[in-house]
């Protein structure tokens, strides 16, 4: 399994261009949380239409997606990140089935804290209308205040807490 | 003018460019290492800051394009879709998220990037995802309130703190390169051996200065729009750009007359349109010439459309404005709306400054129309007059009580996480 990981700055760069093209073309920046919200929508809508059309949550982001939340732009965005992500894998040869976790917590442990931080991360999403691609990064690329706002929020807090989890990770 | 999309690309085909881009995104987002959430982890503990460098670079290099396809025109940004923010819930949002980072080790869409290659840790994160949205989504009676909460619009941070576009992308750029070679030199400290580069290199400090010199480039490249407005305020410039005119009795004749080819742009503020409006007037401020949903009514090349405001020389600039964007058939009214009013409706003695004063001013003669060959004509114009400010009035008065206030709507395309 290889490590060696493309130049930062070039990665970076190649990103930012990819953001632009986005814009450019589409007009909307780049995201990620969007589509895990579509798909929660779509499931609840399946198992339980009357409670979706009830809720303000379910029925406005219903109608925002025209009644069809999978067929939505950050859902086909998103299994092409499934698609690039592979591809990338295959390509530096690290496809691989394993859990990753800093040296002093189990494994279990860390499937466990991936899942609160998921948690999280999904809630706060949808207070922040995006996470860290769609509200800070594409936030950051058209100046948006609210976007530039959660990044600093993201990091800040990640700064302000980590040596109270720095068992999780060093 | 991109953006493509609304206009140019169908929603069909967009969701085929949604796909392309995720490949892209993805394979960037897997092969800068951020599907591994250790690796990420490290830019709060100082092993490894490779998130803040491909993050930092990634958000210049796309906001400098955007101001500098925005300074050539090519890119309307009143067209791209910018957050909007709301404060508290932008600041709560953050905070929960920055726990669920240093918790959770990833983000949606590296957790997404590391699940494609297989890591268990980022499916789990994924899963977690999909249990927080229903969690909110559950609660959200309970969260409405203040994710809604201080609905401050799409604001722009450099409005927001009251600098320019550029200045602000300067003091960014400049920050992420002070990011940079902090970042690198604090690696250093916490792993003397790790792979943790340094930047003494020539070809590093060419790199540093030429992004250095680019954010001082981006500092003099105002939006295209605001170049346009500040261009056609230029005295000089109106001076050296005359527009047609047309005198108050020909509007006022074509304005009886229901004459279907022409249009009256009046560009005064909705309040002012709201309180008195001509016959069959549509309100364009000038700022919203750029807009694209006007275009279809300032595009009918076969119809007049003749410029109204407060002020002539605001109207000039409106037209101007018009005629660079490459409309047509532009004309101004001679004078200002209160002229026209006060001469026509009320009859009143004609003034200096109805007879096209800029044209008077600035070339010398008044236009033909305006000569008077004989007290006849004159006489006419005064008939003509008396008749017309009857007519007019309840003409106005009727535009008034009928005027439906013009919905503002922008085909915005959709955006957000």
């Amino acid at each position: 399994m290889k490590t060696t990981y493309m130049n930062p700055y070039l990665a970076g760069f190649l990103l930012g261009l990819t953001l632009l093209a986005t814009i450019v073309i589409t007009g909307r920046g780049l995201g990620a949380s969007g589509a895990i919200k579509s798909a929660v929508v779509a499931t609840v809508n399946t198992i339980a239409p009357s409670h979706a059309h009830e809720s303000t949550f379910y029925s406005e982001n219903l109608k925002s997606l025209h009644d069809n939340p999978l067929k939505a732009w950050l859902v086909f965005e998103v299994l092409g990140v499934i698609i690039g992500g592979f591809l990338s894998g295959v390509v530096s040869d690290r496809l691989n089935f394993v859990t990753e976790h800093g040296p002093r917590i189990t494994n279990t442990m860390r499937l466990g804290l991936a899942l609160i931080g998921g948690l999280l991360f999904g809630m706060g999403s949808q207070f922040a209308r995006g996470c860290t691609s769609g509200a800070a990064l594409s936030g950051m690329a058209v100046l948006s205040t609210g976007g530039i706002i959660t990044m600093m929020a993201i990091f800040g807090t990640g700064y302000a807490v980590a040596y109270f989890f720095r068992k999780l990770w060093i | 003018m991109f953006p493509l999309v609304p206009n140019l690309i169908s929603d069909e085909l967009n969701l085929i460019v949604a796909l392309v881009i995720g490949i892209a995104f993805g394979f960037i987002l897997e092969q800068a290492g951020f599907s591994s959430s250790r690796k990420l982890a490290g830019v709060f503990y100082g092993y490894d800051f490779t998130v803040l460098r491909v993050f930092f670079t990634a958000g210049v290099t796309a906001m400098s394009g955007v101001i500098i396809l925005g300074y050539l025109g090519w890119l309307d940004i009143d067209f791209v879709y910018i957050n909007p923010t709301f404060l508290q819930a932008a600041i709560l949002g953050g905070v929960i998220m920055g726990f669920g980072f240093i918790i959770g080790g990833y983000c949606p869409g590296t957790s997404i990037a590391g699940m494609a290659i297989g890591k268990i840790d980022a499916m789990f994160f994924v899963g977690g995802g999909l249990i927080g949205v229903f969690a909110y989504a559950e609660l959200y009676p309970w969260f409405e309130g203040i994710t809604n909460a201080s609905a401050l619009g799409n604001i722009r941070i450099f409005n927001s703190i009251g600098i320019s576009q550029g200045l602000f992308a300067l003091i960014m750029i400049a920050v992420a390169v002070g990011a940079f070679i902090m970042t690198t030199m604090i690696e250093k400290k916490v792993d003397p051996n790790g792979p943790a580069k340094s930047f003494n290199q020539l070809h590093h400090r060419i790199a540093g200065i030429s992004i250095l010199v680019l954010g001082i480039v981006l500092v003099f490249l105002p939006d295209y729009k605001e170049r346009l407005l500040s261009e056609v305020s230029d005295v000089d410039y109106i001076k050296a750009n005359p527009v047609k005119e047309m005198t108050v009795d020909e509007l006022a004749f074509r304005i009886i007359d229901k004459d279907p080819r022409l249009t009256i742009i009046d560009v005064r503020t909705s309040e002012e349109f709201s309180r008195m409006l001509l016959p069959g007037s549509i309100n364009i401020e000038t700022k919203q010439i750029f807009q694209k949903e006007f275009s279809e009514i300032l595009g009918q090349r076969h119809k007049k459309k003749v410029f109204v405001a407060n002020d002539e020389i605001e109207a000039r600039k409106a037209a101007l404005i018009a005629h660079r964007l490459g409309y047509e058939n532009i004309t101004v009214l001679c004078g200002d709306i209160t002229n026209f009013v006060n001469t026509v409706i009320y009859l009143k003695p004609e003034t200096e400054k109805q007879i096209c004063k800029y044209q008077v001013m600035f070339i010398g003669t008044a236009p033909q129309n305006l000569k008077r060959v004989d007290a006849r004509q004159a006489k006419d114009t005064e008939r003509f007059r008396s008749k017309a400010s009857i007519t007019l009035t309840t003409m106005i008065k009727e535009a008034k009580d009928s005027a439906v206030k013009p919905t503002k709507l922008v085909k915005k395309v959709a955006g957000g996480c």
